[in-house]
């Protein structure tokens, strides 16, 4: 994770992502994008490109694979986890 | 916890956190095709579960369908149990353990086809569990078949001209269905075709385990979920499919929400305690007495039929002698005619009373036959032994006994039993009677027996049964001396 | 011993308590009816559960679920509805779960009757259900061993961890004798191990799937290693007048009861006749059997309720040094004593 990313934001596997882009069709802020690139499975996998997240966590919900995608909130405090 | 309150959204706790039970390499990830409303539901309930701390005390059950893995995944006890089944299972993990959320998560084929009645009955006995029904109206796991929920001209391997309802049937509505029944406290249908609705889903999901946490009983929960792969589409006009196509015909609603006002379901703590389990079965009040046998008895084997017509005290008849041989330590057995002329109002029993173990329970070759009717004495006289003994009752018999190298007692036992106030007591005026014709039995020690007996009755019926055998025991001595 | 004039259905109920038996889970069929009856009118007593299930695949499946759990559980049935709970007992002998089952048998095919007959014998001897598996079998002929056998079947059924069966007919349920009545179970094993109790250390996992091939051939392996050793260990039989036999009958159930009577008629008449009841129909006495051959008898004479399903293991058992004739009756009629008589004199000329 890069500590100095603006919270909210969403965080995705891209090697665990199948690239159904639900998660794409369903963030209100447009901020994510199917990859050019493909993952080791053969998958063109989701993105999140730059700002803009609000943390509404439509993608998280929205995606069927558990682990793929995590979302830090705005309040989240780094230390929380280890 | 609601959403707002959380600083992260992860994976849940409610999953295993390496997937152990997957084959092969991959046990971070699941089975399920891209798109699959599965692991958006299983991530509901993951959810569900580590919010209201309950992940520990879950019991999920996966039945048979693409769902069947669903045990690689929840971080719960988990049982994958034959098609259909879930709810019966289910209905016994949850009688098993009474404080356990048990959830049983099936599919449109396991639920509504194969499973069918099982769902319902599970729903209509109110059992403590919580039902999610992932509707996506196909068979994925078997490659894309019409399932029970596939709608009107939709194409399937099966119906590869499209669902035609006049030969497949109508796409079943399964939560209209369950509304139907009484017990169920929660029956809801929603979908995961946008966030609004996944949203929706996911408060159906915390009320239906909270339901099952606080033990109100049966709550349903139908999702329409989609299947990019039996649909042969992409995920996100998958979507757009449900919208269109499958809420026309499954409306989206919260059919029943009785919960609140339903009391926690009580379960009894079994008793197990060795000593207590004796007291239940009586076993200090039990037969312990050991009359002594008479030496000088007629008759000191018994293969007995008593026979008549329904209603004439013949298997109490036999019951009671066969509990007075035993109380004189004898082996004894005691077999019913059964089959259907058990009901078509005749009626006979074997009965065996002897020293040595009992062989053969059926008296094949009686050496004693009590015929309480006509039709009686003519089967049962014909299969006496040489020198058998035939007791015959001649308040309804009007005939003679035909053979000439058997002991008769003609006696009118129907008659008897009359003059004492009640044709009921003719079993016992049979015992009586039988205890004088053969000697093995004392009329006192059977009248010590009476409350044993007649257990549960009133004084009045004890004492009119007493006066009964002894009526049947003195009419043999006099008549017959 | 306190002692209790009772039907062989009821002593079996009465056995599942005494067993420590949590749960029955049935569906109504004539003749087994009265331990689904006796069970609704006993388990309550001990706050213990009855649940007429909406089917037969629904008591086999309950019972699946209530053995996951740990309990003591037992379902009772007669052939139609054995032949519907045989998918379920493939799961459970796949998921290696004890549970116990009785069988009155009925007479059959199809609808049949509910006269006495032994023709569930193939079906549960065999493992009825697809896969390769197993079920303990053991074959009361007495409403005392109704209850015995009861008790032991919970008991193997735990300590094999495997579906045990109790396996007679329509008269040895149906009849009345005398039944001591046992000292309860005091201890019920361990089944922390793998049981799931909806807590934190009990969230194993009930399953029969093996995706891999080498690790169901596995499994199936290891399965066939529990069987050898019940095989080894398990086999019980009743031998009765075999010192001076020249000839012997084989039987279980209600033909056991009737060969003994046979066997009174025969003495009687100077034939030297004896029996060998098996009381495990599996594990089938083998040896037990196959050392009959080297006896120098007249003859061996097997005595079924059905059409040779019995005699056809038997003369497995035989190896062909010696071939077991075979005398049945069916379709709910139970053999007599002096029928036997007379086949016996028949065959070997007595």
């Amino acid at each position: 994770m890069n500590e100095n990313r603006k919270y909210p934001f969403p965080e995705i596997d891209s090697d665990i992502c199948k690239g159904c882009a639900l998660c794409v069709a369903s963030c209100p802020k447009d901020v994510l994008v199917i990859s050019e690139k493909l993952n080791s499975k053969g998958f063109h996998y989701s993105e999140y490109v730059g700002d803009g997240c609000i943390g509404c966590g439509n993608c998280y919900y929205v995606c069927p694979e558990p682990s793929a995608v995590t979302v830090y909130m705005k309040n989240y405090v780094p230390e929380e986890v280890s | 916890m609601i959403m707002a309150q959380k600083t992260v959204l992860r994976k849940p706790k409610g999953f295993i956190d390496v997937y152990r039970h997957k084959p092969g390499a991959e046990k971070d990830r699941t089975h399920y095709c891209p798109g699959c409303g599965h692991g958006i539901i299983h991530k509901l309930i993951a959810e569900a579960l580590e919010d209201f701390d309950i992940v520990e005390k879950t019991i999920i059950i996966s039945p048979v369908g693409c769902s069947v893995f669903a045990y690689y995944y929840f971080h719960t006890g988990n049982l994958q149990v034959p098609h259909g089944r879930a709810p019966a299972v289910a209905t016994s993990v949850s009688r098993a353990n009474p404080d356990s959320v048990v959830i049983s998560y099936q599919g449109d084929g396991d639920l509504a086809a194969i499973g069918g009645n099982n769902i319902l009955q599970a729903a209509n006995r109110g059992e403590n569990m919580v039902v999610f029904f992932v509707n996506n109206a196909i068979y994925g796991m078997t490659g894309g078949q019409m399932a029970p929920t596939t709608l009107e001209g939709q194409i399937t391997t099966t119906t590869p001209y499209g669902r035609n309802v006049k030969t497949d049937g109508y796409p079943i509505q399964v939560c209209e269905i369950i509304n139907q029944l009484t017990a169920p406290v929660y029956v809801v249908r929603t979908s995961l075709h946008d966030m609004p609705n996944i949203r929706k889903t996911r408060a159906a999901v915390r009320k239906a385990v909270l339901n099952a946490r606080d033990k109100k009983g049966f709550s349903f929960v139908e999702i329409l979920s989609m299947c990019p792969s039996g649909w042969k589409m992409d995920s996100v006009p998958a979507q757009n499919w449900i919208k269109e196509n499958m809420i026309p015909r499954f409306p989206l609603d919260t059919f029943r929400d009785i919960s609140e006002d339903t009391p926690a379901i009580e379960r009894p703590v079994p008793v197990m305690d060795p000593d207590e389990v004796k007291k239940i079965l009586g076993y200090s009040v039990l037969s312990d007495s050991n009359f002594e046998k008479n030496p000088d008895a007629a008759l000191e084997k018994v293969a007995l039929r008593v026979a008549g017509f329904g209603g004439q005290g013949i298997m109490s008849a036999g019951i009671a002698l066969a509990n007075v041989g035993m109380e004189y330590g004898y082996n004894v057995s005691w077999l019913p005619s059964y089959g259907p002329e058990m009901r078509g109002g005749t009626a006979n029993c074997s009965v065996k009373i002897q020293e040595d173990t009992i062989g053969a329970s059926e008296c094949t070759e009686p050496n004693l036959v009590i015929a309480m009717n006509q039709p009686s004495l003519e089967k049962f006289e014909k299969i006496l032994v040489p020198e058998g003994t035939l007791i015959y009752n001649t308040t309804l018999i009007n005939i003679e006994p035909s053979r000439g190298d058997i002991k008769v007692y003609p006696i009118p036992i129907t008659g008897i039993a009359d003059e004492l106030g009640d044709t009921r007591v003719q079993s016992m005026v049979n015992v009586g009677a039988f205890a004088a014709v053969t000697g093995m039995f004392d009329p006192g020690e059977i009248e010590n027996l009476m409350s044993f007996l007649f257990k549960g009755k009133p004084e009045s019926v004890i004492k009119l049964n007493e006066k009964a055998v002894r009526k049947g025991y003195e009419y043999v001595k006099e008549n017959f001396s | 011993m306190p002692r209790k004039l009772m039907k062989g259905n009821h002593a079996a109920v009465y056995g599942a308590i005494l067993a420590g038996c949590k749960a029955y889970y049935g569906y109504p069929i004539t003749p087994a009816s009265e331990i689904a009856e006796s069970a609704s009118a006993l388990f309550p007593k001990f706050g213990r559960t009855f649940l007429q299930a909406e089917s037969e695949v629904a008591a086999i499946n309950m019972v699946y679920g209530a053995a996951g759990c740990g309990q003591r559980v037992l379902t009772g049935s007669s052939g139609p509805g054995i032949s519907l709970k045989q998918e379920g007992l493939s799961y459970c002998a796949a998921s290696a779960l004890p549970c116990v089952v009785i069988d009155i048998m009925r007479g059959g095919p199809g609808l049949g009757n509910i006269g006495p007959e032994q023709s569930d014998y193939n079906q549960v001897i065999k493992g009825g259900g697809h896969g390769n598996y197993k079920v303990i079998v053991l074959a009361p002929n007495s409403a005392q061993e109704m209850c015995d056998l009861t008790m032991l079947a919970f008991e193997l059924a735990d300590k094999y961890r495997n579906p045990v069966f109790v396996l007679t007919d329509g008269v040895i349920g149906q009849m009345m004798e005398v039944v001591e009545l046992p000292e309860p179970v005091t201890e019920l094993p361990d089944k922390s191990e793998w049981a799931i109790y909806g807590t934190a250390d009990s969230r194993h996992l009930i399953n029969s799937i093996y995706l891999d091939h080498d690790d169901l051939e596995q499994w199936n392996r290891e399965l066939m290693k529990k069987y050898a050793i019940i095989q080894k260990n398990e086999v019980r039989v009743e031998e009765y007048r075999m010192d001076d036999a020249e000839i012997v009958a084989i039987g279980y159930g209600s033909s056991s009861r009737v060969l003994r009577s046979a066997i009174g008629i025969a003495r009687e008449r100077g034939i030297k006749l004896g029996m060998l009841r098996p009381i495990t129909l599996f594990p089938f006495p083998v040896d037990e059997i196959a050392e009959l051959a080297d006896r120098g008898l007249k003859g061996i004479l097997t005595v079924e309720m059905s059409d040779g399903q019995l005699v056809d293991d038997v003369n497995l058992a035989l190896s062909g040094k010696m071939i077991s004739d075979l005398h049945n009756r069916m379709g709910g009629n139970v053999p007599t004593a002096l029928e036997i008589c007379e086949k016996v004199s028949e065959l070997y000329g007595v």
